[in-house]
C-alpha cells in the first residue's frame, strides 16, 4: 500500500515537474523573462555580495530577538496583573497589542523610523538601524505577549493553587511555578514568530539601512536586472525552510510527549 | 480556645450558594473529617480556610485571630495552614526536593543548603528519601501525594488541610497515604480532611461534620455519626457510601 502511494506521487512530481519545464519555456514572453530573472552571469556575479548584505539582516536580528523575548514577556506580564490597583498596567498591555497587531509592520517602521528622527535628533541618534529595531520590536513584542500570554492561561489554575497555599507571594508563584511552565509551552509558537521575524528584517531597508533586500534592488537598478531578486530569496529560503522544519519536527514531539 | 473557629460563614460562586452560614470550631491537634455528597461545600471550606477563596460573611479565628480580614496579609496566614489537593498538584518542572524546598528557600530566605537537612529527615521519614530527584510524572501517584505532603509540612505549619487526597489514587496506593496521616495525627498535628474513606474517618477522626448544602447539619464523634446519626440526610447519605 505504501509502495503503491509513493509510486503515485513520484509519477505525479515528475508529470508537473515536465509540464513546467516544457511548458512554460512556450510562453511568448519567456525569453525575455529568463534573461531577467535567471541570468546565471549576473547571479553568480551578485551573491556573494548579497550573502554579505545578508548579515546585517543576522545582525538587526540578533539584536532584535532577544529585545522582543523580553518586552514581550513584561507585555504578557502587565495583561495578567489581576490587582485592582494595577488596572492602569493591564489595560496599557490591551491596547500595546491591540495597537501594534492592529497596524502593518511596513507602517510602524516607517512611522517611527523617519517620525523619530524628524525630530531634529543628533547623530548616532537618528539612525534608522535604531529606530527600525524599534519599530520591529515594538509590533513583534506585542505577538509574543500574546503567545506568552496563551502559554500562561494553559497553565492549570490548581497549580497557582497549590503555589499560592505554601505562602508565595503573587509575583514568586508567577515566577518560579507558571512562567517556567509557560515558556517552555510555548516554545515553539514564539519560534514560527522567529521565523517571521527574520524576513521581515528585510523590511528595515526601506527606511536605509543596505541589508540583503536593498542591496539586489542596488543591483538590479546597476545591472539592469531582476536575477539579485531570486539570490536574494535563496538566500532567505535558505535560511527558513530548515528553520521551520525543525519547529514543526519541535511541535510534533511535544504533541507526541503530551498524548 | 479553638485553633480554627469557623463562623457563620457565607460563600457563593455567581449565584450558586455554596457555603450558607457555616459554622466548625477546631480545638489543637484535634482531626476533624468533613463528609457529605460532592457540591455539598467541602472542597470550598478547606479553600476559603486556606484564603484560596474569600469568604462573602462571616468570619475565621485562626488562634483568634479574624482571618477574613481584607487588610490582613494573606501569605503568613497561608504559611501556618498547609494544603493538600487532590490531584496532588506538584510542579512538574521541578523533582520531589525542588518541589519541597521551594516555598522555604522563598519564604524562609535560607539558602538550599541549610534547608537540606530537614526536607531530607521529611523524606525519610515518609519512606521517600530515594525519590528525592525524581520529576513528579517518574513517580507513582502515592508517591506524589506524599511528596505533595512534605512540601505542605516544609512550611512547619500549624494546621493542615486535606481536600479528597486519596480520591485521585488506584486503591492499592491509598494505604500509603492514610499511613502519612494517621502519622501526623500521632504527632499531634491538627488536621482537617474532606474525605470518601468513611472506614478511615471512622477509625482515626475525632469529630466528623457531615456537610449538606452549604452548612453542617449533623457532627459528632465518630461513633455517635455512624452509630447513631440523628438526622435523616445524614442516614440517607451514610446508606448510599456505606
Amino acid at each position: 500500500m505504501r509502495r503503491r502511494s509513493l509510486v503515485i506521487a513520484t509519477a505525479s512530481t515528475a508529470l508537473v515537474v515536465a509540464a513546467i519545464v516544457l511548458l512554460v519555456p512556450l510562453a511568448p514572453g519567456w525569453e525575455r523573462v529568463q534573461k531577467a530573472f535567471f541570468n546565471g552571469e549576473v547571479f553568480w556575479k551578485t551573491f556573494p555580495g548579497l550573502v554579505k548584505a545578508f548579515l546585517v539582516d543576522i545582525m538587526i536580528f540578533a539584536w532584535c530577538a532577544p529585545m522582543i523575548a523580553v518586552l514581550g514577556l513584561v507585555i504578557a506580564l502587565a495583561r495578567d496583573a489581576r490587582s485592582p490597583a494595577l488596572f492602569p498596567l493591564r489595560l496599557f498591555g490591551m491596547v500595546y497589542n491591540d495597537v501594534f497587531r492592529g497596524v502593518p509592520v511596513i507602517l510602524v517602521i516607517y512611522l517611527v523610523g523617519f517620525g523619530i528622527p524628524g525630530l531634529g535628533l543628533p547623530r548616532p541618534w537618528n539612525s534608522p538601524y535604531i529606530w527600525g529595531t524599534v519599530a520591529v520590536v515594538l509590533t513583534y513584542s506585542a505577538y509574543v505577549a500574546e503567545v506568552y500570554r496563551t502559554g500562561i492561561e494553559s497553565i492549570h489554575e490548581s497549580q497557582r493553587a497549590a503555589a499560592t497555599s505554601l505562602g508565595l507571594s503573587h509575583w514568586d508563584v508567577m515566577r518560579f511555578v507558571i512562567l517556567p511552565q509557560a515558556i517552555r509551552r510555548v516554545i515553539p509558537a514564539n519560534m514560527n514568530l522567529l521565523i517571521a521575524l527574520q524576513k521581515d528584517v528585510a523590511l528595515l531597508s526601506f527606511i536605509g539601512p543596505v541589508e540583503v533586500l536593498r542591496q539586489a534592488g542596488v543591483y538590479k537598478s546597476l545591472l539592469a536586472n531582476f536575477t539579485p531578486y531570486l539570490g536574494a530569496a535563496l538566500i532567505f529560503l535558505a535560511v527558513t525552510v530548515p528553520a521551520t522544519r525543525w519547529v514543526d519536527r519541535m511541535i510534533a514531539r511535544q504533541n507526541a510527549a503530551r498524548s | 480556645m479553638a485553633k480554627l473557629s469557623v463562623r457563620d460563614v457565607w460563600k457563593s460562586f455567581g449565584a450558586h450558594e455554596v457555603l450558607r452560614g457555616l459554622s466548625l470550631e477546631i480545638d489543637k491537634g484535634q482531626m476533624v473529617c468533613l463528609i457529605g455528597a460532592s457540591g455539598s461545600g467541602k472542597s470550598t471550606l478547606l479553600r476559603c480556610l486556606n484564603l484560596l477563596e474569600p469568604v462573602d460573611d462571616g468570619e475565621i479565628l485562626l488562634d483568634g485571630q479574624d482571618i477574613t480580614d481584607p487588610d490582613l496579609d494573606p501569605q503568613p496566614v497561608r504559611q501556618r495552614i498547609g494544603m493538600v489537593f487532590q490531584s496532588f498538584n506538584l510542579f512538574p518542572h521541578m523533582t520531589a526536593v525542588e518541589n519541597v524546598l521551594l516555598a522555604p528557600r522563598r519564604i524562609r530566605r535560607k539558602r538550599r543548603e541549610e534547608l537540606l537537612p530537614e526536607a531530607e529527615a521529611l523524606f525519610a521519614r515518609f519512606g521517600l528519601v530515594d525519590r528525592m530527584g525524581h520529576y513528579p510524572d517518574q513517580l507513582s501517584g502515592g508517591q506524589q501525594q506524599r511528596v505533595a505532603i512534605i512540601r505542605a509540612l516544609a512550611m512547619r505549619p500549624e494546621v493542615m488541610l486535606f481536600d479528597e487526597v486519596t480520591s485521585a489514587l488506584d486503591p492499592a496506593l491509598v494505604g500509603e497515604v492514610l499511613d502519612v496521616l494517621r502519622a501526623l495525627k500521632a504527632e499531634g498535628m491538627t488536621m482537617v480532611l474532606a474525605t470518601h474513606e468513611m472506614a478511615f474517618a471512622r477509625e482515626a477522626a475525632d469529630k466528623i461534620c457531615f456537610l449538606d448544602e452549604g452548612r453542617i447539619l449533623e457532627e459528632g464523634p465518630p461513633s455517635a455519626i455512624f452509630g447513631a446519626p440523628r438526622e435523616d440526610r445524614t442516614r440517607g447519605f451514610l446508606a448510599r457510601v456505606l
